[in-house]
């Protein structure tokens, strides 16, 4: 599966157009994290637990995003876009999106 | 009975000192790399470049969240009375976003790529403390890296 975030498969002809394809993720932090992010709040610096959390809820959105192209026959997915979103105080919701294409 | 007052006063010493100086390194560490990876092209742009025939693409991220100390939030805090430039702020999203877009690099380079095309970049406030304060921000950037097949 070919994934890029521009509209073409460099060196490759889009061959048939599927339609968008999705994959979401909501996430929460847990407490032992958040304690060692109060600290983090008084020192300054980079929260690595944060960094890995939202590090592999995207890797799974974008997974999920992948599975639904499969799923629908398609062998690449370009125009990929990411958003973030916080639902409530506490959990974090990762998008990703993008158009399933066939390529040659 | 001034307990209160003298935690505040250690949270803020302790956060004007570490603060300044994981700021003062980590501005290092972005300079330094941000040389190293020189070579490494990269365009916001989502056009390819016209010689380029053929090339591996794969999609490259990287991100980082980072929280800002406890001086400078009350600093912004007593900035947003009379409002202006909130420079503590400021410093800490240009950290933030430097950083993602070297570890993105980093990440190109490890797949060998000569450079990264379309990049993006999302900022999103994960934590919101007190009083609806952002405490720690997050930048993710990411591109499409590509890696020229000799032929």
């Amino acid at each position: 599966m070919l994934v890029t975030n521009i509209e073409t498969i460099p060196g490759k002809r889009v061959t048939t157009h599927l339609g968008m394809v999705q994959g979401n993720t909501v996430r929460a932090k847990h407490v032992g994290r958040d304690i060692m992010a109060g600290l983090k709040n008084v020192f300054g610096g980079e929260l690595v637990g944060y960094t890995e959390l939202l590090q592999e809820s995207r890797e799974e959105a974008t997974a999920r995003m992948v599975h639904q192209a499969n799923e629908i026959g398609a062998n690449a997915v370009v125009n990929v876009r990411y958003s973030t979103s916080s639902v409530t105080a506490g959990a974090a919701e990762l998008f990703a999106y993008g158009t399933a294409v066939i390529v040659e | 009975m001034y307990l209160d007052l003298y935690i505040f006063a250690a949270l803020l010493v302790l956060g004007f000192f570490f603060g300044r100086l994981a700021e003062k390194k980590h501005f290092k560490s972005i300079i330094a790399r941000e040389k190293k990876y020189r070579q490494l092209l990269t365009f916001s742009g989502r056009l390819l470049p016209p010689d380029l025939d053929r090339a591996d693409a794969e999609l490259v991220g990287g991100n980082v969240v980072i929280s800002i100390d406890y001086f400078k939030r009350i600093a912004a805090g007593l900035r947003s009375i009379v409002g202006g430039r909130v420079t503590t702020y400021e410093s800490l999203l240009e950290r933030a976003r430097r950083e993602a877009i070297l570890r993105m690099k980093e990440a190109a380079i490890a797949k060998g790529a000569t450079m990264v095309v379309n990049v993006k970049l999302e900022t999103s406030s994960i934590t919101k403390g007190k009083g609806q304060q952002i405490g720690c921000v997050e930048v993710y950037a990411y591109g499409t890296a590509l890696s020229p097949i000799l032929t």
